[in-house]
């Protein structure tokens, strides 16, 4: 009975190798498909920055381009919920923010909430926002601003201090 | 030699030598933990230029395509400057250079980032920038699988590496010294690194492997303890120090210190990553030294769990074993026969999932949306119907290449995604630009002409203004009061001269001195107001320079108007097609590279499903063998103790006096006998 267990672990054994010898998919092809890959990465970034600027100078001409970006004034703990944007009296932006956006904002990203188009001229600007403190007490505010806009594009920071309940704004 | 025979038929010594492989690193790769990567973007509060400031609100999220795409986008631009040095970007230039390299070596372009850091290296830049870049160079290096490049790329830092990356740097060394053998060179570089926050367990991690590699055994296993003895409320910080106690238990055990052993797999979190390894070795420890019956307690525990792990399929084994070892047989075979139940279930698990993955569900599944808003999506993609049990696959999944092709392969659906966005986009610009086309071009005729006649009007008044500038200037020069007559002193002027002019000696004197009187009045006007009127005239110019500016703004505003309207729709068609071309071509790539990465994914997921499946049939027939044998066993125990049972119930038996008379029936009339002959 011993001899036929030992035969039988023999041929497990043997299968199990053979089994383990086909699941090396070989170095090179990895490392071949990999390179392929890196290159029409490359490639696509290309092609998406320029598709990029083809869409603004189609949709978004700098004549009348306009553009908002939200940031935080410092790197507290301050979790932004939601930001409205009014535009001559016109919601043109109002978004939630999700923990990834909170934590890119308190590193110091910059989100672009709008683009559009807009004639030269004033225009009212009014900004809201929703967020809760570190201790989590609600905080919001909204504030005001007037958009002067020339010939070239336009870009304004909403800046949110959250602990200050406070927005500024800034023309670049 | 029924131990020997019952340990071959589990593979449990094998087994667990596997494990001790795995976990002590026969692959060089494989034993070093490797510590978080740092974040080489820092935190940015100092913003000079909002799309920079974009581009990395893309990058903290992890969006390296968007990041890279931004990041690129607005470098080109910078360098086609005329003068970028007075752009607000170059403060953020340094940065820009060495994030897109960091952000492309995430993204999985090891090559480009390569290409971008020799770029900096080959530069004219101050010597600490170039000390980060050949660390940055080196960690790709590394990453690469090419620990000799990575160390020749070390080998270029000469002097100060800035001070935020310089931990990671000698980290990286040590690293990459073990990686080429050279264990006694990374424990000097890790002793010094000890006490590094940001590197905090990993250093002592690696301390210890180097020490037992280098032969420093005894101080190895005194570095792993300290880690080992350490809890923390972080996952990933507990599965390290989980980690380094299995790995000494696997150690020591394998070392044939059983006493010493066990302590470690107790201290293995029962809830973290390595808790079945740790309870089959904990079960393992104690059969060893015969302690079936403590062995049993770790393993029934383990038997328990999730059914398709490796280490609980393995302890379903174990623990009838141990019941065998114990002359338990009847529940040895209750558990055997239970083992089996779960084998057979299991291996229908695997050949379904098995089917499901030939059949493309799991390529189906990973590209779902799901795959990117929810976490370890490949895991929880078992939830689909017909979709595979990775379960099976955890460990194949844990791999750096597996990972790397699972990325790789979410990366190209993206790409293609995008693509068809773009594809789709393209063919709304070309509406547009249709709209556009319609609706402009019946305008700009009737603009144009109006246009000219607003051209004309301008051209007048360019005139009339160089007209009146240039006798303004001239007055300034020479006084010319005739020059500021009002049209009726003018016309009077002219009438005098005519008068003047007509004069005959027969005129009489009254009518000379008359029409020189009036001259006189109209010149001494001119002359006492010349001053006030030149004052005038300057001030008309100005009006007059206004009005052309009113006018000129007008054309300036329909220049642009006109040319916005034309740009609109001119120009873009060639581009339109040249891209959607070269979109269609990469669609094209990029489809036939998902193939091709699918199918080794497909590839590998099924190769290690074949395995456990293999792993589970042999499990099968040891089982049965296994559960015949105990059968076996317990029937000749039970007859034993049923002939144990009859000796001593004869026993018992011997012990009653024996009758010494004949029961009556059993004697023999003597009448009777007589009687019948």
């Amino acid at each position: 009975m011993f001899r036929i267990l030992q035969i039988t672990i023999f041929m497990l054994l043997s299968s199990v190798v053979f089994a383990q010898s086909a699941q090396n998919v070989s170095r090179d092809q990895i490392r071949g498909l990999d390179e392929q890959i890196q290159d029409v990465k490359k490639d696509v970034i290309g092609l998406t920055s320029e598709l990029d600027q083809l869409e603004e100078k189609l949709l978004f001409p700098s004549n009348t381009q306009v553009s908002f970006f939200v940031s935080l004034a410092d790197a507290s703990a301050f979790n932004l919920e939601s930001v409205e944007v009014k535009l001559d009296n016109k919601v043109v932006a109002h978004h939630l923010y999700t923990f990834r956006e909170i934590e890119a904002l308190q590193k110091g990203g910059v989100q672009k909430i709008f683009t559009g188009n807009l004639q030269a001229g004033s225009h009212p600007l009014q900004v809201s926002f929703i967020g809760k403190s570190e201790s989590g007490s609600e905080r919001r505010a909204n504030a005001s601003y007037q958009v002067d806009k020339a010939v070239g594009p336009k870009f304004v920071e909403i800046k949110i201090a959250g602990a200050e309940s406070a927005i500024n704004f800034k023309d670049w | 030699m029924r131990f020997r025979q019952v340990s071959a038929l589990f593979g449990a010594a094998p087994s667990s030598l596997r494990v001790l492989a795995a976990v002590l690193g026969l692959l060089p790769g494989a034993l070093m933990a490797t510590a978080p990567a740092e974040h080489t973007l820092p935190s940015e509060h100092n913003l000079k230029d909002l799309f920079y400031g974009e581009a990395m609100f893309q990058a903290y999220q992890h969006n390296y395509f968007d990041a890279i795409v931004e990041l690129d986008t607005e470098l080109e631009q910078y360098h086609h400057l005329d003068e970028p040095e007075r752009d607000p970007f170059t403060a953020h230039l340094g940065q820009a250079e060495f994030g897109v390299g960091d952000l492309e070596l995430s993204y999985r372009m090891h090559r480009e980032a390569g290409r971008a850091i020799e770029a900096v290296l080959k530069g004219d830049v101050p010597q600490p920038v170039r000390n980060e870049a050949a660390y940055r160079l080196a960690k790709i290096q590394y990453h690469k699988q090419q620990p000799r490049n990575a160390l020749h790329a070390l080998e270029m830092i000469h002097g100060r590496v800035p001070e935020r990356v310089r931990p990671q740097e000698q980290f990286l060394r040590a690293q990459v010294y073990m990686e080429l053998g050279r264990f006694a060179e990374a424990v000097a570089i890790l002793d010094d690194l000890k006490g590094d926050k940001s590197l905090d367990g990993f250093v002592e991690y690696n301390l210890g492997i180097a020490l037992l590699k280098s032969g420093e055994e005894e101080r190895g296993v005194v570095e792993l303890t300290a880690l080992g003895k350490r809890s923390s409320s972080d996952a990933a910080q507990q599965a390290l120090y989980d980690k380094t106690n299995l790995l000494l238990g696997y150690y020591l055990m394998d070392a044939g210190q059983l006493e010493l052993a066990r302590p470690y797999f107790d201290r293995v979190h029962l809830e973290g990553p390595f808790s079945n390894r740790a309870l089959l070795g904990a079960g393992w420890v104690e059969a060893r030294a015969g302690r079936y019956d403590r062995a049993l307690v770790p393993w029934k525990m383990l038997q328990a769990r999730q059914g398709t792990n490796e280490a609980v399929q393995e302890a379903m084994l174990a623990v009838p074993y141990a019941y065998g070892k114990l002359d338990v047989h009847s529940t040895a075979a209750i558990n055997y026969g239970r083992a089996l139940d779960a084998f057979g279930r299991e291996i229908d698990t695997l050949n379904s999932s098995i089917k499901s993955i030939r059949e493309g569900k799991f390529l189906e599944a990973l590209r779902r949306k799901e795959a990117d808003q929810v976490q370890n999506w490949v895991v929880a993609l078992r939830q689909l119907p017909g979709a595979p049990e990775t379960h099976y696959l955890l460990d194949l999944m844990a791999s750096n290449d597996y990972q790397e092709f699972l990325r790789n392969y979410h990366d190209l659906n993206d790409l293609y995604e995008r693509n068809e966005s773009w594809l789709d986009s393209l063919k709304s610009y070309e509406n547009l630009i249709d709209l556009r086309r319609a609706y402009y071009e019946p305008l700009l005729p009737d603009l144009d002409h109006k246009f000219r006649q607003l051209d004309a009007r301008i051209k007048v008044r360019i005139e009339q203004r160089d007209k009146f500038a240039a006798r303004i200037d001239q007055m300034l020069v020479s006084r010319r009061p005739e020059y500021l007559a009002k049209a009726e002193e003018q016309r009077a002027l002219l009438s005098l001269k005519q008068m003047h002019a007509q004069l005959t000696p027969a005129s009489s004197d009254s009518t000379r001195q008359r029409i020189a009187r009036l001259a006189g009045v109209l010149n001494w006007r001119l002359a006492t107001e010349y001053d006030q009127r030149l004052t005038d005239a300057y001030k008309h110019l100005q009006e007059l320079n206004k009005e052309i500016e009113a006018l000129q703004a007008v054309y300036q505003s329909y220049v642009r108007s006109r040319q916005a309207a034309t740009q609109s729709y001119v120009g873009y068609n060639e581009t339109i097609h040249r891209l959607r071309a070269q979109l269609q071509n990469t669609q094209g790539r990029l489809k036939t590279l998902m193939a091709r990465q699918g199918n080794m994914l497909e590839t590998l997921a099924v190769n290690e499903l074949d395995r456990r499946r293999a792993q589970l049939e042999s499990y099968q027939i040891k089982a049965r063998f296994a559960l015949a044998d105990s059968y076996d066993r317990a029937n000749e125990l039970q007859e034993q103790r049923e002939d144990q049972r009859k000796i001593e119930k004869h026993k018992a038996s011997e012990g009653e006096p024996l009758p010494q008379d004949n029961p009556p029936e059993l004697e023999a009339p003597d009448s009777q006998e007589g009687g019948e002959q």
